[in-house]
């Protein structure tokens, strides 16, 4: 009974995240709202590996915008004591955590229909996606961008692949908070917001040319 | 809920006023709706004259400038670098944004909503403070500078009468003119000015401003019987009209009165006299706006009697001076106004000379400024350098005609040491029997420094080539240039040599990025702004310019403005060098106002670490340049 009431609640958010892929999607970069995210798991392991946190900030017509920011810690059985140092989430820390199920209905609600970006995004997304399979729910919609393809796109760096504490060191990027999945998500999106300038700045850039994947794609 | 992106945002701004004085709840919700935007090197974050954004802008990282159009060059008013604050005084005041705001180099900015601030501004009275002041003094930490009684003294004022007079703010002006046709008489247009009780009338048709009739036309055309008061008003108007913009500054505006010698500005639509008039700025407006006043000093020293008055005068000219430089008004503007005012003085201690000596001058004569009096890039008080050239007469009147104006010179040299221009100490001055030549003697005397280039002449006519004429007869003056001119296109490895001259101050900064500071003497371990920094531009220019035969160019500025436009390719260079000049220049007179001395020598101890970089940054347009003259004067091989 009660799993049949919590079902329908995620029937409901997720016909509402549906809904919004109906409406017109935006043409231009100024009118789009990207969503920069990154996530913290417990491994690289897609299927037995989970989800620690997510951080998230949305971009508008340029500006990062810090009022749509969401960040959120889960609550997980499985716990890797070797991944601690890479991003010092303790399983019993002082931080506020949600349930799984909670903390991805909060994050469906609120990406909408904003186009995702993140470094390596093939990773971050199919972590998400595995996580709403467990909760009988289909993959994400988005459109999505991977800065780590986009910064390929610029002159001379066609085969260039980069992790990125390169990048931010590359572009002056100050890297605070490296390795939490907010500060991770912040220096994505000032990468993103640097690539795009000097894309623009090397050619015509038109929008759809954002999402144009060139040559092969995975995890780097 | 946590949020790691607010927090660092809020760690950043803690440490930069006004966020410094907010409450912690206050500038986390600041923090947390801030907007971060990403500027590339050149864009412009807002233009001049557009409206205003809804965010005023925080520097996270790298450096914007601020300028101003005027004359239609742009002019740095500063530069904001980490922690500074701008584009927030438009949108407290519903105003259009009055400087422009470009990137000097790649940015990320913090753009900090007006609407969450205007809501701390009611309840805490120390953010309210410190955004008076700092529009009331146009410096972006006013606090940083200590709170000294005059800063506190604009908040009071502006408190109560709830306007703010700066110079970069845009100039009040009346705004409904008087106004007649020209199809009216005089008469008629005297009458509606006593009943409307204005000091002066403003002719138009359609609309359109074409003359403007004064109190003074008045009572110098008409009182006198000159004209009738029955002919028409064109008869004794002034036209066309000088016509501005309504944007007008207050510093732009007494520039325009200076430099046209006006009293009234007619603010047009469009300002040109082809639109519509909207209002009148007269300089009465200008003194009420504004206390202490560039062109009500000159009117004083036009007025002065004695040698005491014009000390005060130039005393007040100081503070003027302190004043303007705390305001952070362009360097530009500072030194045109103090060298008008120091002008003035001067022709007024000759006029009051003149007066002294029992007959008039037996010939023309030609009062010269040097050196940086001459450049017109002098602020401080400093000591007189000046030359004096008279007219070739027969030799047997050669002796009494010397000896007249050495007797001038003598007292005019002592009037200025008395107002405050000390005696040089290397007796450059017109009083010296070897500085008072005739314009033979001074062509000859050219020619053979010239001719001779010895080190002592090279420095003579780094001193001399500087000149300027204060007062008396210009003609002198021009054949005194020519004559150089012809001088060194017979002896064209002159420049050679001037330009080995130019290099001898080595460049300021050492292999390792650091400063060469002073190995001995009193001022150990200081740096020397004037020999190490100013220097290699203004011999720089000099020597360039000359060797385009470029006349009438003596400011250093000019000069390099002047060479832009003859050398196209290295335009950007000479461009940089002004900045860097306007930049060194304005350093050395606050340093100068600071410690109460000439500037020259600056402890490095004492700046502060953007000091410092700002100082480095101009040092490479010095190296540049002084590495352009040594491949054009292929100096390497006579070193």
């Amino acid at each position: 009974m009660f799993s049949w009431f919590k079902y329908k609640n995620y029937q409901i958010f997720w016909k509402e995240y549906s809904k919004k892929f109906k409406q017109k999607q935006p043409k231009s970069f100024e009118n789009t709202r990207f969503v920069i995210f990154d996530t913290e798991t417990t491994g690289l392991d897609i299927y037995n590996d989970r989800i620690l946190s997510i951080g998230a900030i949305g971009i508008f017509n340029h500006n990062i915008d810090v009022a749509d920011s969401y960040e959120v810690y889960l609550k997980q059985e499985a716990f890797k004591a070797e991944t601690v140092e890479i991003h010092g989430i303790l399983k019993e820390g002082k931080l506020t955590k949600l349930p799984e199920a909670q903390a991805m209905e909060q994050f469906v609600n609120y990406i909408g229909n904003a186009v995702l970006v993140a470094h390596h995004t093939a990773f971050d997304i199919e972590m998400i996606n595995a996580a709403l399979k467990r909760m009988d729910l289909p993959k994400l919609r988005n459109k999505t961008i991977d800065t780590g393809i986009l910064y390929k796109k610029l002159e001379g760096k066609k085969d260039s692949h980069f992790n990125l504490d390169v990048l931010s060191s590359e572009f002056n990027i100050p890297k605070h908070d490296r390795h939490t999945a907010a500060g991770d998500a912040f220096i994505t999106a000032l990468l993103f917001l640097k690539i795009v300038s000097k894309l623009k700045k090397e050619r015509n850039l038109h929008y759809s040319d954002l999402f144009r994947v060139s040559g092969k794609e995975g995890l780097m | 809920m946590k949020n790691t992106i607010a927090e660092r945002i809020y760690d950043f701004l803690k440490n930069f006023p006004p966020f410094d004085v907010l409450e912690k709840e206050q500038l986390f919700k600041i923090a947390s709706n801030v907007k971060v935007t990403y500027i590339e090197k050149d864009n412009f974050v807002f233009k001049q004259e557009e409206n205003p954004h809804e965010h005023f802008y925080v520097v996270k990282d790298g450096a914007i400038g601020l300028y101003r159009d005027m004359d239609n060059e742009q002019i740095l008013v500063d530069i904001c670098d980490e922690g500074d604050i701008f584009g927030l005084r438009p949108l407290i005041q519903n105003d259009l944004y009055l400087m422009s705001a470009k990137a000097n180099e790649e940015s990320v900015l913090y753009a900090v909503s007006v609407e969450i601030l205007k809501e701390i501004i009611e309840t805490n009275d120390k953010v309210k403070k410190f955004l008076i002041a700092s529009f009331s003094s146009n410096i972006k930490t006013p606090y940083a500078k200590g709170t000294n009684g005059q800063l506190f003294a604009n908040i009071e004022m502006l408190q109560t009468s709830n306007s703010s007079f700066t110079e970069i703010q845009s100039a009040e002006f009346s705004k409904n003119p008087v106004t007649t046709l020209k199809t009216a008489t005089i008469k008629e247009a005297a009458k509606i000015m006593s009943e409307k009780r204005v000091g002066s009338i403003l002719i138009v048709e359609n609309k359109n401003p074409i003359g403007i009739i004064t109190d003074k036309d008045l009572r110098s055309k008409i009182a006198t019987g000159l004209v009738s008061i029955d002919e028409s008003v064109t008869a004794i108007m002034s036209s066309p009209v000088k016509t501005f913009k309504q944007k007008i500054t207050v510093a732009e505006a007494q520039i325009a009165m200076i430099k046209n010698k006006i009293t009234h500005l007619c603010i047009t639509k469009d300002g040109t006299n082809k639109t519509e008039l909207i209002g009148v700025l007269s300089e009465h407006d200008i003194v009420v706006m504004h206390g202490n006043n560039p062109s009500l000093l000159i009117k004083k020293v036009s007025r002065a009697k004695d040698v005491n008055s014009l000390k005060y005068i130039r005393e007040k000219a100081s503070n003027l001076l302190q004043g303007y430089i705390e305001q952070n008004i362009p360097i530009i503007f500072i030194s045109k106004i103090i060298s008008e005012i120091n002008e003035a003085i001067t022709i007024k201690a000759i006029e009051l000379s003149l007066e002294e000596m029992d007959k008039e001058p037996p010939v023309k004569f030609g009062w010269l400024a040097l050196g940086s009096q001459g450049r017109k890039e002098q602020l401080l008080m400093t000591d007189q350098d000046n030359a004096l050239v008279f007219e070739d007469v027969p030799s047997e009147k050669y002796q009494p005609t010397k000896q007249y104006f050495l007797q001038l010179a003598k007292k005019i040299t002592e009037k200025l040491n008395v107002i405050g221009f000390e005696y040089c100490p290397a007796d450059m001055m017109a009083s010296n029997p070897k500085w008072c030549l005739s314009l033979s003697e001074w062509k000859n005397q050219f020619d053979s420094w010239i001719k001779t280039p010895t080190e002592d002449a090279m420095m003579m006519c780094t001193i001399f080539f500087d000149f300027d004429l204060v007062f008396g007869d210009k003609k002198l003056v021009y054949e005194m240039s020519e004559s150089i001119f012809k001088s060194i296109e017979s002896f064209e490895i002159f420049l050679n040599f001037m330009g080995r001259n130019a290099l001898r101050n080595p460049p300021p900064i050492g292999f390792f990025r650091q400063f060469l500071v002073e190995n001995d003497g009193e001022h150990k371990d200081q740096f020397d702004i004037k020999s190490r920094a100013l220097m290699p531009l203004v011999d720089a220019a000099r020597l360039l310019t000359l060797s385009h035969s470029i006349k009438d160019k003596n400011n250093t500025i000019s000069r390099f403005k002047k060479l832009a436009k003859a050398e196209p390719k290295n335009e950007d260079l000479y461009l940089s060098c002004i900045d860097s000049f306007k930049i060194l220049l304005q350093f050395r007179t606050q340093q100068g106002l600071t410690n109460n001395d000439s500037g020259r020598y600056v402890d490095l101890n004492k700046l502060s670490k953007s000091e410092k970089l700002s100082l480095k940054g101009c040092f490479k347009p010095i190296r540049d340049v002084q590495d352009l003259l040594n491949i054009r004067y292929n100096l390497a091989q006579m070193m």
